[in-house]
C-alpha cells in the first residue's frame, strides 16, 4: 500500500546562483527544463533525474534536490517567480503536510516511481557525487550511446510481455522483451533506453520519452538475438492512492506481442560492469532497480556456463516490500551459492520486523570487508535516491569497524570507477 | 614529434588517428602551440597543478572530468557535437538543401575568414589575461582564470582543426598565423581591436568575461546555425564551455558588489572616499566599468548596416541567434529592421532591409541577454537595502562603429554637445584615477579559503568541492 502522501526528491535550480546560460535546457534529453525571462526551472513531472544536466552546469546551481510530498511539488509557475530557493521542509513540516511519519524517518525502499531511471548520473541530494564514480571500471566494454535521439527514434517490436510478480500484489511488474530486427542497437549491462509513448498529453504535446534500465545482457535477452528486456512497474494510482494511469507504464504493460514501440538511446557510459577475471560485483538494489543487476548477473552466468571466464564473486542485496513483490528472483534463487550470494530485505512483510538493505549489509559486514579489501571489487547501487545515504553510511561503518581508512577507500572507489550509484 | 599518440594525447571524437594528412598537419602545429602557451600563456604557472575540468568526450558525463593537472599537459581535445542525420540548411538562399559536409568553393574565402576571425579571439584573450594570475584575489579565482585560459586554448584547437581539415594549405598557413599574431603587438596585432586592449585588473577581467565572452557566445550561437555542418557542430560544443566563462564574469562582479554593499552597511555610508579607504570598489566605479565594457563590446558586432552580414546570412554561413526557434521565413528578403542614427542632434530610428541589419539584430539580442545579469546584480544591492541601481548604458553611448560611431550620446540616451560630453566623461567612463584605485587593490591572495578584501567569497565551490579546497597546488 502506498503511504497517505508520498515523498519525492524534487529537482530545483537555485535562481540566485544560476546565470541563465541555457546549457541545462540544451542538454536535457527529455525537455524537462524551461525558462522565461527571469528563471530557468525544472518541470517536476518530466524530469527523470537522469543527471545529464548536472556536469555541464557551470555554476552548480542545477544540483538542488528538495524532499517534497508528491502532491505539493513546486509548480513551474511558482519556480519562475523565485529569486531564491525556498527553505527545505523539515521532518515536522513534512509530517504536517500529511506525509507518513515512518516514511519521513526512513524513506528507504518504497518503490513508488513508475519508471526506472537508469541514466548515468550519480549525483544528487545526498552529496553522493563525493562517492559515486563518473567513469567506468577499467575493464568495462566500450558502450555506444545516443545512437537514436528524440528526433530520430528507432522502432522495436514487442516479442514478449509477461507479468513477473504474483498477481494481486500492489506493484504489478512486467518483463518486456523488445526486438530491434535489422536495426543496430548495441547495449551493455547497466545502460538504459528511452521509450516514447505514442500520442499526446492533455496539452496536445507529444509525450516525452521515459527511461528504463536494460535487464538483459549484451548478447540479448535470448543469447545471439538482437533483443533486450526491460522491467516496468504499472502505475495505477498516485501518491494519494487515487487512481491515475501512468502514461508510459500502462502503455508498455498493455503492449501485445507483435506491436511496435519507438525507442531512443542507448544511454549510460559509466554504470558498466567490469570484465576482467576475478572481478567481484556487489549489487545493492530496490524494486525495479534490480534490472541492471539481473543483466550483469545473467551475463556472468552465461560466461560461467561457457567455461571460458574465471569469474569473481557476486553478492546481491535486494530490498522490496514483500516476498511476493520480488520480480525475477524466482529463477535467480536457483543459482548456485558459489556463483551468487543473494540477500533479501523485506520492509512490509506481515508479522516481521521491517528490514532494509543497509540492515542486511551490516549483518554481512564480515564478508563485505573481505570484498572491500580486494581492489577487484566493484559496487553498484540502483533504486530509489533515498537509499543512497543509508547504503553509503552502512558501507562506511563496515569499513571503519574493520579498521579501514574510509576516506581513502571511498576516494579510490570513486576514482577507479568502482562505486556506481544510480538512483531516481 | 612522430612519437605522439594523437588519439591518446588529444581526446577527440573525429577519428584523428585515421586521417593521416590531418594528423601530420597537427603534428607540425602542436609543438608550436605548446611553445606559444609557454611564451604567451599564464605567467609563472608552469609548475602549478590546477584543479581543472577536462572534456574527454561530448556526452554529459564525458566532458566534465575534474582533476589536478599541469596546464601545459592539459589534454586539448577536438570535439564536435554529434551529427544530425540528414541535417538541412534552415535559413538563407539554400534553405531546405542538405547541410554541407565540405566547404563549397564559392564560400571558401568567406568561411575561412569567419573561422580565422573567431579563432583569433581565443588565443588573444589568453594573452590579454596572462598576468592576472599574479594578482588573483583567491585560489578559487585563480583556478577559474586558468580554466578559462585552457578552454580558450581548446577553442583555438577547435578552429585550427577546421582550418587544417577543410582548408588545405591556406588553412595551415592561417593556423600558423593564429600563433604569430599577438594581443597588443604593434607590428602583428590580433584582428579585432577589443582583443588588443589590456585586461589590467580583476574587475576588468570579470567585466570582460561577462560582456565580451558573451559576445563570443552570440557569435558562436550564430555559427552553430551554419550550413557548414562541421562548423555548426564544433561551435555547439564550444558553447557549453563558454557558459563557464560567463559564470566567472557574472559571479565575479556579483561578489565584488556583495562585498561593497556589505561594507556600505557596516560603515553606514555611500561616500566614495570612505568606501575606498575601506578598500572596496564603490558602486559608481562599477557602473563606469559596466559603461566601458558594454559599449566596447557591442561594437564587436560590427556596423549596423553590413552587406557582408547579408551575404553571410543569405549564403547560409552564419544564422541569427536561435535561428531555429524563430518563426519568420528564414530568408528575410522582404523584412525590415529599425536601426538608430543621429540626425540633426537627435537619435532617430530608421527602417532598413533586415538582411543588411543582421549585425544589429544580433547586437540587440545580445543587449537583452546582458541586461538579465545586471538585474541580478541589482538584486544583491536591493537585498542589502541600498537604493542604488546599476544600469545598462544606452545602445548609442560611446560607440565607435557604424552609424553611431563617434556620436556624443549620454548613457541615458540623450544626444549631448561636445563640451557636455567632455565634462561628463569622468562620470561616465572609468577615469585614470578609478583604474589606478582598482589596480591598487590587486594583491595576490592564494591561501585556500582566503579572499582579497574587495571581493566576497563565492556561494559554493567548484564541482561540489568546498570553497577552501586547494584548487591550485603550487610546486
Amino acid at each position: 500500500m502506498n503511504a497517505p502522501t508520498e515523498l519525492f526528491n524534487q529537482h530545483l535550480i537555485d535562481p540566485q546562483i544560476c546565470i541563465r546560460c541555457n546549457t541545462c535546457e540544451a542538454t536535457c534529453p527529455v525537455g524537462a527544463i524551461t525558462h522565461d525571462s527571469r528563471n530557468y526551472v525544472v518541470i517536476a513531472d518530466k524530469c527523470n533525474s537522469c543527471m545529464a544536466c548536472v556536469p555541464p552546469c557551470p555554476t552548480g546551481s542545477i544540483d538542488n534536490w528538495h524532499m517534497r510530498p508528491k502532491n505539493a511539488a513546486y509548480t513551474v509557475q511558482e519556480q519562475l517567480s523565485w529569486d531564491d530557493l525556498p527553505a527545505e521542509l523539515s521532518q515536522s513540516d513534512l509530517i504536517a503536510l500529511g506525509v507518513d511519519a515512518d516514511s519521513v524517518a526512513q524513506p528507504t525502499i518504497q518503490v513508488s516511481n513508475s519508471f526506472v531511471d537508469a541514466s548515468v548520473g550519480q549525483s544528487g541530494a545526498f552529496n553522493s557525487q563525493l562517492y559515486g564514480a563518473t567513469i567506468p571500471p577499467w575493464s568495462a566494454a566500450h558502450p555506444y550511446v545516443n545512437l537514436y535521439g528524440p528526433k530520430s527514434p528507432t522502432t522495436a517490436k514487442v516479442v514478449g510481455n509477461v507479468r513477473v510478480n504474483e498477481a494481486g500484489t500492489a506493484n504489478e511488474t512486467h518483463h518486456i522483451v523488445l526486438d530491434f530486427g535489422e536495426m543496430p542497437f548495441p547495449v551493455l549491462e547497466g545502460q538504459s533506453i528511452g521509450i516514447v509513448p505514442p500520442g499526446q498529453d492533455e496539452m496536445g504535446r507529444a509525450h516525452h520519452a521515459r527511461q528504463y534500465s536494460i535487464a538483459s545482457p549484451r548478447n540479448g535477452e535470448r543469447a545471439g538475438y538482437n533483443n533486450l528486456s526491460i522491467t516496468v512497474k504499472r502505475v495505477v494510482e498516485n501518491h494519494d492512492g487515487k487512481p491515475v494511469k501512468g502514461v508510459a507504464s500502462n502503455y508498455l504493460c498493455d503492449l501485445k506481442t507483435g506491436e511496435s514501440v519507438q525507442v531512443i538511446g542507448p544511454f549510460g557510459s559509466s554504470f558498466l560492469m567490469p570484465n576482467h577475471p576475478k572481478s567481484n560485483i556487489i549489487m545493492i538494489c530496490t524494486g525495479t532497480g534490480s534490472a541492471p543487476m539481473r543483466a550483469m548477473t545473467e551475463w556472468r552466468r552465461r560466461l560461467r556456463q561457457s567455461g571460458k571466464f574465471e569469474a569473481g564473486k557476486l553478492i546481491l542485496f535486494f530490498g522490496a516490500r514483500t516476498q511476493k513483490e520480488l520480480p525475477y528472483f524466482g529463477p535467480l534463487q536457483k543459482l548456485p551459492k558459489d556463483f551468487i550470494d543473494i540477500n533479501f530485505a523485506f520492509s512490509r512483510e506481515q508479522g516481521q520486523v521491517k528490514r532494509y538493505v543497509q540492515d542486511l549489509m551490516r549483518e554481512r559486514s564480515a564478508d563485505l570487508v573481505s570484498f572491500l579489501k580486494d581492489a577487484n571489487t566493484y559496487l553498484y547501487v540502483c533504486g530509489l535516491k533515498s537509499m543512497e545515504e543509508g547504503v553509503l553510511l552502512a558501507l562506511r561503518d563496515v569499513a571503519i569497524q574493520a579498521g579501514m581508512n574510509w576516506e581513502k577507500l571511498s576516494q579510490s572507489l570513486k576514482q577507479e570507477g568502482r562505486l556506481h550509484l544510480e538512483t531516481y | 614529434m612522430s612519437g605522439i599518440n594523437y588519439s591518446g594525447k588529444i581526446p577527440n571524437n573525429v577519428n584523428l588517428s585515421e586521417d593521416r594528412t590531418l594528423q601530420r598537419a597537427l603534428e607540425q602545429w602542436q609543438p608550436n602551440f605548446i611553445n606559444w602557451w609557454d611564451d604567451m600563456g599564464p605567467e609563472g604557472s608552469t609548475d602549478m597543478n590546477v584543479y581543472l575540468r577536462t572534456a574527454v568526450s561530448v556526452d554529459p558525463q564525458g566532458w566534465a572530468q575534474f582533476g589536478h593537472v599541469k596546464m601545459r599537459d592539459y589534454r586539448w581535445g577536438v570535439f564536435l557535437n554529434p551529427g544530425e542525420e540528414d541535417r538541412k540548411i534552415h535559413f538563407g538562399d539554400h534553405i531546405g538543401e542538405k547541410a554541407w559536409q565540405e566547404v563549397p568553393g564559392e564560400h571558401r574565402a568567406n568561411l575561412r575568414r569567419i573561422i580565422v576571425t573567431q579563432g583569433d579571439t581565443e588565443p588573444a584573450s589568453v594573452e590579454q589575461q596572462r598576468h592576472l594570475g599574479l594578482t588573483a584575489p583567491s585560489m578559487y579565482d585563480l583556478r577559474n582564470l586558468f580554466q578559462i585560459n585552457v578552454e580558450e586554448g581548446r577553442h583555438l584547437w577547435a578552429m585550427v582543426y577546421l582550418l587544417h581539415k577543410y582548408f588545405g594549405k591556406d588553412g595551415r598557413e592561417e593556423a600558423d598565423a593564429l600563433l604569430q599574431r599577438n594581443s597588443g603587438d604593434q607590428d602583428n596585432p590580433r584582428i579585432l581591436q577589443a582583443f588588443n586592449e589590456k585586461t589590467p585588473d580583476w574587475l576588468s577581467f570579470f567585466m570582460f568575461t561577462y560582456f565580451t565572452d558573451r559576445d563570443g557566445k552570440f557569435q558562436l550561437c550564430a555559427l552553430a546555425e551554419s550550413a557548414f555542418d562541421p562548423l555548426a557542430r564544433t561551435t555547439k560544443f564550444m558553447l557549453t564551455e563558454e557558459a563557464h566563462h560567463m559564470f566567472v564574469g557574472e559571479s565575479g562582479v556579483s561578489r565584488t558588489i556583495q562585498r561593497t554593499v556589505n561594507v556600505m552597511n557596516e560603515l553606514k555610508t555611500d561616500d566614495v572616499g570612505k568606501l575606498r579607504a575601506a578598500g572596496v570598489i564603490d558602486l559608481p566605479t562599477i557602473q563606469r566599468y559596466i559603461n566601458f565594457h558594454f559599449s566596447v563590446t557591442i561594437d564587436l558586432f560590427g556596423a549596423d548596416q553590413s552587406s557582408n552580414a547579408a551575404t553571410f546570412y543569405s549564403s547560409g554561413l552564419k544564422g541569427r541567434y536561435e535561428e531555429g526557434k524563430r518563426v519568420d521565413d528564414h530568408i528575410l528578403k522582404g523584412n525590415s529592421y529599425k536601426i538608430l542614427s543621429v540626425e540633426q542632434g537627435k537619435l532617430v530610428e530608421k527602417e532598413v532591409p533586415m538582411l543588411n541589419a543582421l549585425n544589429e539584430v544580433l547586437r540587440d539580442d545580445y543587449i537583452t541577454d546582458s541586461k538579465g545579469g545586471i538585474d541580478r546584480w541589482n538584486r544583491v544591492i536591493e537585498k542589502a537595502g541600498i537604493p542604488f541601481r546599476l544600469k545598462v548604458p544606452h545602445k548609442a553611448f560611446h560607440r565607435n562603429i557604424g552609424s553611431l560611431s563617434g556620436a556624443k550620446v549620454s548613457p541615458e540616451g540623450e544626444v549631448v554637445s561636445d563640451e557636455h560630453w567632455t565634462s561628463k566623461m569622468g562620470e561616465w567612463l572609468p577615469t585614470d584615477e578609478d583604474r589606478a584605485y582598482v589596480a591598487s587593490l590587486m594583491g595576490r591572495v592564494v591561501e585556500p579559503g582566503k579572499f582579497a578584501n574587495w571581493i566576497a567569497p563565492p556561494v559554493m565551490g567548484i564541482n561540489r568541492q568546498p570553497v577552501d579546497f586547494d584548487y591550485v597546488r603550487f610546486n
